[in-house]
């Protein structure tokens, strides 16, 4: 097909999507109304209005019953009835606008600051030892999401890299510990340090190539980097044990202090050791400790990063990329340090997590996972500290309290992600700084 | 002798598969080519495309409708037709609203969108495979009698489908009115407006042209493999994309090269070295385009203007 060759969509000048904002248009409300009802019947009535199923060998398609379709008609009737009062509803939102605000929002005291937080940590000391086993496992779990929000926060919130493949940090970080023990017989304590290096390693070595690009290339190539290491994983059998995954991966100890019931060769078991009964929940209570001493790590570092001048070049860089660059920045080396730091947080929180699971495989570290993360920075708004913690609470409890809630937990965090970005970008509690806002139109 | 024969049937299904990946990249390439940004569901309006299908055939077949040819032009009607209006909608509710933002806001809202589409299509049809029988088995056979090179009648069909949207869409953009404008709206959309093109309506169109072209590989494919679950979107999307890269992201005949390129290089992994890794070299050879050629073989590298 020679004569293909000449077109070409050409990119080179076209500066990103700014130069086109969508221009609205009511022109025909009704119609456009109408159109988009019949729209939604026919998205809906495609997909939900009839369903495949397999019958023996052959497969039928059933029409769904009247119920399905009493939905859809109500849908389809709800969204005819939205786009007919639309031109209204922004009409009138534009006019109830304040103009513009000078905001200076409350920065509280250092002093007062520096109570709450202590209060904080105090109260999240003691709450194991007030709680049931199972309250203080989930909260362990919910510390770990917490730290993995934290890092993918540097590299998405601060710098403004979108990395869809942090899972395969994660993984990284948790094969190297489970690896180094059975292979090599690190202990818990002297992998860590080696799990996080090793993801730095790997996030500087794919961060390199890439990081070069424009932005939405290392989206797509962190997509196809967790995929590679999960399959991997998955089939470097001789290494990795394949799907079976690694079991019996020790869990950490206090300065050689075992928390089961009899400790391993040439150690000591904790309540042997202070001659106090043996208590399953003191394990638990433990790993809940070590994962908050560990996030409370993160946050310290992250806090001090973000203030010195790493810190506001990655901040910097994501704002304005050229300015950045004309001022003599470097924004391959300020993207990669934030790449590789915050791929090491991953590592770190998945030696943490093969230690506290105790067995590991490949299906742990699916884009599934990505996804939630992802979902949590972007709820919690990007950037802020306070607001990937709550997101990340919210997150790993809502489906504990309603167990029906799960199998609607992937949409659900789907279409949050759009509405996000739609309706307010920068989150729930977004980073706050002293800032004059002019609205502009 | 025989090793030729391998490598030609080797070459023969790559090419079958990498026509479709070739269909489905040119949705990426031209929604990157207008709006410069990747359209991350576009892989699960392919999904959606392939379960319309077989919606429409397994229906057809219950009315106790067999002509193979008939079947394929009804679900081939069907599914365009559906997928489009997704292609449509997807672009009102996900990417129109954000257009005037920062690039991570729409990635992060495309991502979003592929997600919900996912996981809608898995609550809607259950996550199990479907399977249809196939319409039109059978074949050509040649070569020796210890290996013969099986080229079958849908892998044909596959082929030409494939040659002739290429070529309908050639035209189209080459040729037609609304085609200037959407070359005139990828070289400068805030000109072109002001020459009073519709932006918006070439955008949508664009997504709709994707989204139909994804659709007819979703056809294609589902017929050839006969199987469909939520789950495909994802890894097909992904691999149409490294094509679009390959071939020059933005450039239509890009993005077919990169198609058939991506196609025979993971079937000659797969009959070669082992069909585990197939998947891992899509993906290391779009790093290693990335590293060399940014801008891929037929792509021309981008001017940043201020």
């Amino acid at each position: 097909m020679p004569k293909l060759a000449k077109q070409t969509l050409n990119t080179a000048g076209t500066s990103p999507a700014e130069t086109i904002p969508p221009q609205p248009s009511y022109r025909r409300p009704w119609w456009s109304a109408l159109a988009a009802a019949v729209l939604t019947l026919v998205l809906g009535g495609s997909v939900l209005g009839v369903q495949l199923e397999s019958t023996g060998i052959t497969t039928t398609v059933r029409l769904m019953g009247m119920d399905t379709w009493g939905w859809l008609l109500a849908a389809a009737l709800a969204v005819f009835l939205h786009q007919l009062v639309r031109p209204q509803i922004e009409e009138w939102r534009a006019r109830t606008r304040k103009p513009s605000r000078f905001s200076v929002p409350d920065v509280m005291s250092g002093q007062k600051r520096q109570l709450w937080i202590m209060l904080a940590i105090g109260a999240l000391l003691i709450f194991p030892f007030l709680s049931n086993r199972s309250a203080v496992d989930l909260a362990t779990l919910t510390l770990i999401y917490i730290m993995l929000g934290l890092g993918l926060n540097v590299v998405v919130g601060l710098a403004g890299l979108l990395d869809l493949g942090y899972v395969g940090f994660y993984a990284v970080g948790a094969y190297t510990y489970a690896l180094l023990n059975s292979y090599l017989g690190f202990s818990f304590w002297e992998a860590l340090p080696i799990a996080g290096l090793m993801t730095a390693l790997f996030g500087y070595l794919l961060g390199f190539p890439v990081l070069r690009l424009r932005g939405d290339y290392l989206a797509i190539v962190t997509l196809g980097f967790g995929e590679i290491i999960r399959i991997l994983l998955n089939n470097w059998t001789e290494l990795t044990g394949g799907p079976n995954g690694i079991a019996r991966i020790p869990k950490p100890t206090l300065f050689n202090l075992e928390f089961s019931r009899r400790a391993d060769e040439g150690n000591i078991a904790f309540h042997e050791f202070f001659g106090i009964d043996y208590d399953p929940a003191l394990k638990v209570i433990y790993l809940y400790l070590l994962a908050l001493i560990l996030v409370l790590i993160t946050l310290f570092v992250i806090y001090r990063l973000l203030r010195m001048p790493i810190g506001r070049a990655w901040e910097a860089l994501r704002e304005d990329d050229i300015a950045c660059r004309s001022l003599g920045m470097n924004p391959t080396g300020i993207k990669l340090s934030a790449f590789t730091i915050g791929a090491s947080f991953a590592g770190f929180a998945g030696a943490f997590f093969a230690a506290r699971q105790g067995f590991i495989s490949p299906e742990s570290f699916t884009f599934i996972e990505s996804a939630i993360i992802l979902a949590i920075v972007v709820l919690g708004g990007m950037g802020s500290q306070l607001g990937v913690i709550l997101a990340a609470i919210a997150m790993t409890l809502l489906p504990e309290l309603a167990r029906e809630f799960n199998e609607y937990r992937m949409l659900l965090f789907g279409l949050m992600m759009v509405l996000m970005m739609v309706w307010r970008p920068q989150g729930l509690v977004p980073l706050k700084r002293p800032q004059m806002e002019l609205d502009r139109g | 002798m025989e090793d030729i024969l391998y490598f030609l049937q080797q070459v023969i299904n790559g090419l079958t598969i990498g026509s479709t990946y070739a269909l489905i990249a040119i949705g990426y390439t031209m929604v990157y080519g207008i709006i410069g940004m990747i359209n991350f569901a576009h892989g699960e309006i392919y999904m959606i495309g392939t379960y319309v299908t077989f919606i429409v055939i397994a229906a057809l077949g219950m009315l106790g409708i067999a002509n193979p040819f008939f079947l394929m032009a009804a679900a081939l009607l069907v599914a365009v037709l559906v997928s489009c209006a997704y292609g449509f909608a997807v672009e009102r509710v996900a990417y129109r609203p954000v257009r005037g933002s920062k690039r991570l806001i729409a990635l992060i809202s495309a991502i979003g969108m592929s997600i919900f589409l996912q996981n809608y299509m898995r609550l809607a049809q259950g996550s199990r495979d479907m399977a249809i029988s196939s319409l039109i088995p059978g074949g050509w056979e040649f070569g020796l009698e210890s290996f013969a090179v099986n080229l079958s009648y849908m892998q044909v069909i596959i082929f030409s489908v494939t040659l002739v949207c290429m070529l309908l869409l050639s035209s189209f953009i080459s040729r037609s009115r609304l085609g200037r404008a959407c070359r005139a709206c990828s070289q400068d959309a805030g000109m072109a407006r002001l020459l009073g093109i519709n932006t918006d309506m070439i955008i949508s169109m664009t997504f709709v042209i994707g989204a139909a072209l994804a659709a007819v590989a979703g056809l294609l494919l589902g017929m050839y493999y006969g199987v469909v679950n939520p789950y495909i979107g994802f890894l097909a999307g992904l691999k149409a994309f490294t094509a679009a890269v390959l071939g020059g992201i933005g450039s239509i005949p890009g993005a077919m090269l990169g198609g058939l390129l991506l196609g025979v290089a993971e079937a000659l992994t797969g009959g070669y070295l082992s069909t585990e890794y197939k998947d891992v070299v899509a993906f290391g050879l779009l790093i290693l385009i990335l590293l060399f050629r940014p801008s891929g073989i037929l792509g021309k590298p981008e001017v940043e203007k201020i």
